[in-house]
């Protein structure tokens, strides 16, 4: 207890040193709040979607120091702008970490920025919830995973679409943006394919660059590939390519009912900027839906809307929530709790602490935090793109779901510790 | 088995003959339940050719229909039916919405085009057997001989045979899937061909004669989509060269005949964008009922907005550097970084939503696996227009003339009386405006933010460097075979190494012919 009580107050005092060096005016102000970092892109192409994760990160630390902060102490959150750029990530992840001297950190999006703080985190023994869904293959002492692994999104949609509800198809499109996320998605996508006896002429891979604005030629090869028999397109186009993408299908008449296409990255938010009627009956894959009825999810959304409101953020006027942001909110609270059961903001501490953490999420469900594996547990739900944008959900899991980071569908997945390991 | 599947279907077609309106229990099994459970009623209606099935279906399609416990509601404009006896009721506060998941819309879709079969109306039938074209399973089947019996349209007529020789493909009876074989072969849809090939599978056709037929017909099928796919590549492939010809025909002034490097090319490009989505804006709040036609408003403004910002930047630094290509280099990048982060500060750093007129959206079926959308075509013609009158100002009128005179010789055209300061920022603010119209056309097709000039100013200058400084039709020729160049690498290896590949060939061609495909002599080919 002692021992606690003194590393508590070293943290709190090298807190109040860092900023008492920058400020002496705020020394007073830094020892009563705690430190958080959002690290989310708010220009460039993944703007689009990771934007409204930052502001549902502020409205998540309003409300916790609305109700009294964690452990008597309000949260302060840094924002920093990483611009879509790599690099950039692991830049400012140090400069949160060193300089700000942050708790924790809420941020990234594509896998490419988590795969650049994480050498980061790691070294300096920070602490990163990551709230996307992602390709697994990776788990880190440092790093809490928020959103689905493969067989907690990718495989069930697949599952789906073979199933005679999904409409029975034979042939695949897996199309994506060029970098580690979708080729790795692919990848697994491709073995679990095979294993259920789908032929390798019978997949199409394909990608795009990042900013991707013509799909003329794409479109054009899935009319082409479909007539080879029941196809569908599995999507992991990610950012703002989703636009001209969805455009083209919508223009060139490929109709959901002849070829549905999955996205594993496109959610609420990312239709907003999209004449979603051609759409109607295209699908994604997630663990949460803005149309999911149930009370805390009227809650969530009814917050949210408010936030928007009082703070006259962009799109106000329609309030929307997604996955990513369910996945936020839910990481936010979680580290709350842990902090508060640790009774200390410091890494390794909170890292014990949330493990078997709960928390009753908006989708419905209780999201459990594994005991080991640093993945939460959760459900899968699928829905279908509706005429407003919004997704009627056609199928969902009866409990949540276990996440597997290693995919048994990767050769020597199978030795793989499903723990993290230890330093 | 087919056979007794087909029977049980033709009695209870007979049976429901008689029936003209959907019972409680009808509309019940349609709308709650399982989705088996639901196609199957859905079939049985359809099949039963009922008077009042069509409007219900098109309820389901609509999304209209609410169920409450068993009772079944149609909502249209705020009033609520009850679905079986059409009586005006109100909607409890517990009503459901059914949902359709898109097997279900296919089988109501199908249902619903199967009963269009039968219409007066020789348009709705043609859309009908269109609609059917991608999926007839037997239950269809008396529908369609029904239709085909009475179908006075010779050419419906065969197209009702090729749906009805769609089913006997499957059919138990060996003589008919040959003649279904022989039939299909006259079709033009991908989605036949995909049903032959299903066929062809090992397990599904056993008899060689009607296999050999089979694959007869569907190569007589292939040989007619190979038209339609070759002649997209060439669309497609037209489509990206119109974009890069838009893109570059402002910087073949600006660098081709002015000599100017202009790293903000691209930034003017992204004001032109900008401009067009605050004419939309603009529209949206003041003129709602002429939205659809903003573009038209736009394309000006787009112009004018990019031209009075470029010759701003003609007066106050480039006119400064004439003859310094390097600090013209950076200082035209240190413009594109300001205009940059001017548009982010004005507008946010989020791309902003520019949405397309109706008569923009969606596209026309030229082929049955060819479609081309109106937004690609309405760019084309537009690069074609602006071509046309950029040609006709720089050889037919007086600025023209002035700008060629300056840009071959300009000791000699100031000896002559010409105002070269004046005619530089002219032609200056034209390049500029026209960088303005490109951003308006690619606000129509892709996204529109801060950075939108960045994905084009590589774009731009390797058009105009490899057609030729100086030279309109360069521009031209390399803008289009440039776009269809990369549009068949791109259908051959991927976008991705499509790209590298096309700058691998442009940095060798420049190698052997750094003069670009046309060379003329100018100012920068002086140099």
């Amino acid at each position: 207890m002692k021992h606690t009580r003194r590393t508590f107050a070293k943290t709190l005092s090298a807190v109040g040193l860092a900023v008492g060096t920058l400020s002496l005016s705020s020394l007073a102000h830094a020892a009563d709040t705690i430190k958080v970092g959002i690290l989310h892109s708010l220009s460039g192409t993944m703007a689009i979607s990771e934007t409204v994760l930052k502001d549902v990160a502020l409205m998540t630390i309003d409300e916790i120091n609305a109700k009294g902060g964690v452990m008597g102490k309000k949260l302060e959150p840094v924002v920093v702008d990483p611009a879509s750029n790599w690099p950039l990530f692991a830049e400012k992840a140090k400069q949160l970490i060193s300089q700000d001297k942050v708790a924790v950190m809420f941020g990234c999006w594509t896998s490419v920025s988590r795969k650049s703080v994480l050498p980061v985190v790691e070294e300096l023994n920070g602490l990163l919830f990551y709230p996307v869904q992602y390709e697994g293959e990776e788990l880190s002492k440092n790093v809490f995973y928020t959103g689905a692994a493969p067989n907690q999104q990718a495989i069930p949609a697949v599952e789906y679409l073979m199933s005679k509800e999904g409409g029975g198809a034979k042939r695949f499109v897996l199309l994506g943006t060029d970098y580690v996320y979708p080729r790795t998605t692919n990848k697994i996508l491709r073995a679990f394919l095979k294993s259920k006896g789908v032929k390798d002429t019978d997949i199409d891979e394909k990608y795009t660059p990042f900013g991707h604005s013509d799909y003329q030629t794409i479109v054009a090869d899935i009319k082409k590939f479909s007539a080879g028999g029941k196809t569908a397109v599995i999507s992991t186009i990610n950012g703002d390519s989703n636009v001209p993408f969805y455009k083209e299908l919508g223009n060139q008449g490929l109709k959901a009912t002849d070829v549905p296409v999955v996205a594993f990255s496109v959610g609420e938010e990312e239709l907003r900027g999209v004449d979603t009627k051609p759409l109607v009956g295209h699908l994604a894959a997630w663990n949460y839906f803005m149309s999911l009825k149930n009370p805390t999810n009227d809650a969530f959304k009814k917050e949210w809307a408010a936030y928007a409101k009082a703070k006259n953020l962009p799109g106000a006027d329609k309030p929307l929530t997604n996955d990513p942001m369910e996945a936020t909110y839910i990481g936010i609270h979680m580290w709350k709790q842990a902090v508060e059961k640790a009774k200390s903001t410091e890494t390794d501490k909170v890292i014990a602490a949330m493990a078997g953490q709960t928390f009753p999420a908006p989708g419905g469900f209780t999201s459990t935090m594994d005991m080991k594996n640093h993945h939460l547990h959760k459900p899968v739900f699928i829905g279908e793109v509706k005429a407003d944008g919004q997704f009627n959900v056609v199928w969902k899991t009866p409990v949540p779901v276990k996440a597997k980071p290693w995919s048994p569908y990767i050769e020597g997945n199978d030795k793989k510790k499903d723990e993290p390991e230890k330093k | 088995m087919h056979l007794r599947a087909l029977t049980v279907v033709l009695v209870t077609w007979l049976l429901a003959a008689n029936a003209h309106a959907l019972t409680a229990e009808q509309v019940r099994a349609m709308a709650i339940g399982e989705n088996d459970a639901r196609a199957a009623a859905i079939g049985l209606v359809a099949a039963s050719g009922d008077d009042k099935a069509p409007a219900f279906f098109q309820a389901l399609l609509d999304d209209a229909v609410k169920t409450a416990g068993d009772k079944v509601f149609v909502v249209r404009d705020g009033k609520a039916l009850d679905a079986a006896s059409g009586a005006v009721v109100m909607l409890p506060d517990n009503a459901e919405d059914v949902v359709n998941s898109n097997r279900m819309r296919r089988e109501i879709e199908g249902a619903l085009a199967s009963l269009k079969l039968l219409s007066t109306d020789a348009n709705q039938r043609a859309a009908a057997i269109k609609e059917l074209h991608d999926g007839v399973d037997e239950s269809k089947l008396p529908l369609i001989e029904k239709a085909y019996a009475i179908e006075s349209d010779a050419k419906l007529k065969s197209e009702l045979g090729l749906l009805r020789a769609g089913v006997l493909i499957s059919s138990a009876d060996k003589t008919k899937r040959l003649e279904a074989a022989k039939s299909l072969a006259d079709s033009h849809e991908p989605a036949t061909k995909t049903l032959l090939l299903d066929r062809l599978k090992p397990d599904a056709e056993t008899e060689p004669e009607v296999r050999a037929q089979l694959e007869l017909s569907v190569s007589a099928i292939q040989s007619r989509l190979a038209w339609g796919e070759r002649l997209g590549v060439v669309f497609t492939g037209a489509s990206l060269g119109s974009i890069l010809l838009l893109v570059a025909l402002g910087l073949a002034i600006t660098y081709g005949l002015m000599g100017v490097i202009n790293m903000a090319h691209g930034e003017l490009m992204m004001i032109g964008a900008y401009a067009t989505y605050v004419v939309q804006n603009i529209f949206k709040a003041h003129l709602p009922g002429l939205f659809d036609y903003y573009i038209v408003a736009a394309i000006p403004a787009a112009f004018l907005a990019s031209a009075l910002v470029g010759a701003a930047m003609e007066r106050s630094v480039i006119r400064f550097l004439y003859g310094r290509p390097l600090e013209t280099l950076l200082a035209t990048w240190g413009i594109s970084l300001v205009l940059m982060q001017g548009v982010r500060s004005i507008f946010g750093a989020q791309n902003v939503q520019v949405e397309n007129p109706r008569w923009l959206s969606g596209g026309v079926q030229a082929m049955s696996n060819l479609t081309l959308p109106f937004n690609r075509i309405a760019i084309i013609v537009f690069a074609v227009l602006v071509l046309a009158s950029l040609a006709f100002m720089v050889a037919r009128t007086r600025l023209g003339l002035f700008v060629r005179g300056v840009t071959q010789n300009r000791p000699m055209a100031a000896c002559m009386g010409v105002n070269t300061a004046k005619v530089d920022t002219y032609a200056f603010a034209l390049g500029s405006g026209i960088a303005g119209l490109a951003g308006c056309a690619l606000s129509q097709v892709g996204n529109v933010g801060p950075d939108l000039g960045q994905g084009y100013i590589v774009d731009s200058f390797m058009v105009v460097v490899l057609g030729g400084v100086g030279q309109l039709a360069g521009t031209v020729y390399a803008a289009l075979g440039l776009g269809i160049l990369n549009k068949l690498l791109e259908g051959w290896t991927g976008a991705v190494l499509a790209k590298i590949m096309v700058l691998v060939f442009i940095v060798v061609f420049i190698q052997k012919r750094p003069q670009g495909l046309f060379a003329m002599k100018g100012r920068s080919a002086e140099a």
